[in-house]
């Protein structure tokens, strides 16, 4: 069976491997939850790479209606074209305009179906996807027409989980979720993004950025992917290692901050622990 | 095969399925798993866990059923009566050592030095706080008493040996009845944002206007949909000062999670119980005083009242006029309790005490009686119980 493995661009923990191994085999929806900037959406990139296959997004907002999923019907523009005398107006078909999911259930060959950040949409939304995402197929009431995959998709879906998910949809799911790396992990992550990083700046780096998270109170910790931007600016502006070090033992805002902290509230507080640090030595 | 996980799991609150099992057992013939333990853990995680809270569960339960010890009865370390452990201790040291430790501050001091190791380990995101079954041993033996000291736990392995994956749970700070941070509360809270349709027509719906034209082909069918509001107004009533100021962080953080939810909030602070007068600056709480009076004639019925505090005093402060410990009361505090209570259709009271201590103060029972049992502990769950219970 080819497995969904670590790639030289992303590095799947185990417990990842297996999860997606699982919902491919059985193709059966993985449902991924965790930290912001931990790398949910990404993955969705991975696996359509890694399994060869073409990868559609349907990125949720808060009105998003999971019929748009499937298809819509251009009501509007044949009440035009019926009063224009149109000819296109007697085919109903001609106004159905296809959402993300047909083209994955008609494609020719399997597909990976990323749908971005779920919880964003109204409670209904998923209820309303059940059957489909079940059998991976739906009715078109307008033209009487069943759409059925050809090849069932892969399909991932993330949450920030701002909301619940009903129970009957998680059934059917498989569910992981990515923990913030450790450091071994972090360091594979960084190796694989930057692999000329020099070796002393990525290990202070790391140095800083774990204590930064470590910082009691802090509205935003940053995650994966704010270290990433972090490292490239650092590597970018060539900064000496030693303005990393903080050797006093004191509390040093991080050069280039703006990167890691997101929040003035946190960049905030962090000047006001170098004042009293400074302040206290 | 696997049905003793699934029931145990069940049997442990988690919502585990027999859909959820047969897909268990149909990756594992698909050969997902193959025969790897920590992949068959993975995999049985991945199946049967929907939701981060119930991680730390499935770990606890995973290592009971593949180790085959006995269940320890739902008790946690951090649970364990104080007395229980010191009969075990006194059974198991020789006369030498309980000199030994006497030297070292008496029990007590090693105690209360224990119970600070175990609140560290709470608060560490990878706290490896054993399950005492899980050890094997006696309880006792489970952290390695020692004249020296109190070690918790065992060091965490950088190796990851199979059998020492779930041990180590991780994913400890993720369970709903024991951690409280701000994201958690939000979620619950957002059950109080009930975002109401109600109320005449009002605005003009144009894609249903659109849709039911189109359908009339061409003739204009106007469509209206009620305005949509949020319609929930919340009075917070806050408890600060003495008892409470253990609890002061939990509940800012109740409060600022709360306001950015509503529209309509007002916060007033009180002293243990609310009497007949109540604040809105803590630091100016002396010299700027509101009638509650005044409270109940400006906010009207409708807010939902939710009053934050322990609830831990002595009786008199509650049942008796001039009982309270800052000023002279007229009026006993079951009266204002009363009135607050009647005059708001919906309240309830949060504790951040722990539910199972609440029966050892009789104040909290009182309190408890006096809301006619709408008082929630302060976890997600509570304030999950309690937005149902307010919007009902």
């Amino acid at each position: 069976m080819a497995g969904f493995k670590s790639t030289e661009a992303y590095i799947a923990t185990r417990d990842l491997e297996v999860a997606v191994n699982a919902a491919v085999t059985l193709q059966r929806p993985l449902l991924v939850k965790g930290e912001p900037g931990t790398g949910k959406t990404v993955l969705a990139h991975e696996v359509a790479q890694s399994l060869g296959c073409p990868l559609i997004e349907w990125h949720i907002k808060s009105t998003t209606k999971a019929q748009q999923g499937l298809y819509e019907y251009d009501a509007v523009s044949r009440l035009r074209d019926g009063q224009l005398g149109d000819p296109r107006v007697h085919d109903i078909g001609n106004y159905i305009v296809r959402g993300k999911l047909w083209d994955a259930f008609e494609a020719d060959e399997q597909t990976v179906v990323l749908i971005d950040e779920v919880d964003k949409a109204d409670i209904e939304f998923p209820n309303d996807l059940l059957l489909e995402l079940d059998r991976m197929q739906f009715f078109v009431y307008e033209t009487r027409k069943t759409v059925a995959a050809k090849h069932r998709p892969v399909v991932i879906i993330t949450s920030n989980n701002e909301k619940e998910l009903p129970d009957a949809f998680l059934r059917r799911c498989f569910f992981h979720y990515i923990r913030f790396p450790d450091r071994p992990t972090m360091e594979r992550i960084v190796d694989a993004h930057y692999p000329d990083i020099r070796k002393d700046l990525a290990r202070e780096a790391l140095n800083v950025f774990f204590q930064v998270r470590e910082v009691p109170g802090l509205k935003k910790k940053p995650a994966t992917s704010e270290l990433l931007d972090w490292l490239k600016l650092l590597m970018v502006e060539d900064l000496p290692v030693e303005a990393l070090r903080s050797n006093d033992k004191h509390v040093v805002i991080p050069p280039l901050y703006g990167a890691l902290l997101k929040n003035e509230q946190d960049v905030h507080l962090f000047e006001r622990l170098a004042f009293l640090s400074r302040r206290g030595g | 095969m696997f049905a003793h996980l699934v029931l145990s799991l069940r049997t442990a609150g988690l919502p585990a399925s027999i859909t959820e099992y047969l897909t268990l057992l149909g990756a594992m013939k698909a050969g997902v798993a193959e025969y790897s333990v920590d992949d068959f853990y993975y995999l049985a995680r991945t199946t049967l866990v929907k939701d981060e809270r119930h991680l730390d569960k499935f770990d606890r339960v995973f290592a009971q059923c593949f180790k085959g010890l006995e269940p320890p009865e739902g008790v946690k370390v951090e649970d364990l009566p104080e007395e229980w452990l010191k009969k075990l201790a006194e059974k198991l040291l020789s006369p030498e050592e309980m000199a030994k430790i006497q030297s070292l501050g008496g029990f007590d001091a090693i105690m209360n030095r224990l119970k600070e190791l175990l609140a560290e380990q709470k608060g560490r995101h990878q706290g490896g706080s054993k399950w005492i079954g899980t050890a094997g041993t006696s309880p006792f033996g489970a952290y390695g008493y020692n004249p020296e000291g109190v070690r918790i736990g065992q060091d965490e392995s950088r190796h990851r040996r199979a059998v020492k994956v779930w041990d180590k749970r991780d994913y400890k700070d993720l369970d709903d009845t024991v951690e409280l941070g701000t994201r958690g509360m939000k979620l619950a809270l957002r059950r109080l944002r009930r975002f109401a349709r109600q109320g005449a027509a009002t605005e003009l719906d144009l894609p249903d206007t659109i849709r039911s034209t189109a359908n009339n082909a061409g003739s204009l069918d106007l469509k209206m949909v009620p305005e949509r509001h949020n319609t929930v107004k919340v009075l917070l009533f806050l408890d600060v000062g003495g008892s409470m100021d253990d609890h002061i962080r939990q509940t800012e953080e109740l409060f600022s999670a709360v306001r950015s939810e509503f529209k309509h909030l007002e916060h007033y602070y009180f002293h243990n119980f609310p009497y007949e007068r109540v604040w809105k600056h803590n630091r100016r709480r002396h010299d700027e005083t509101i009638p509650t009076w005044q409270v109940l004639r400006t906010y009207g019925p409708d807010y939902k009242l939710i009053i934050v505090g322990d609830a831990s005093m002595s009786p008199y402060e509650i049942t008796m006029p001039g009982g309270s410990v800052e000023h002279y009361n007229e009026e006993p505090g079951t009266v204002w309790l009363d009135r607050l209570a009647s005059h708001y259709r919906r309240s309830a009271w949060l504790n951040p005490m722990p539910r199972p201590t609440w029966g050892h103060t009789r104040s909290i029972t009182m309190v408890n009686d006096l809301m006619a049992g709408r008082m929630y502990p302060l976890t997600v769950h509570g304030i999950d119980d309690m937005t149902r219970e307010l919007s009902r």
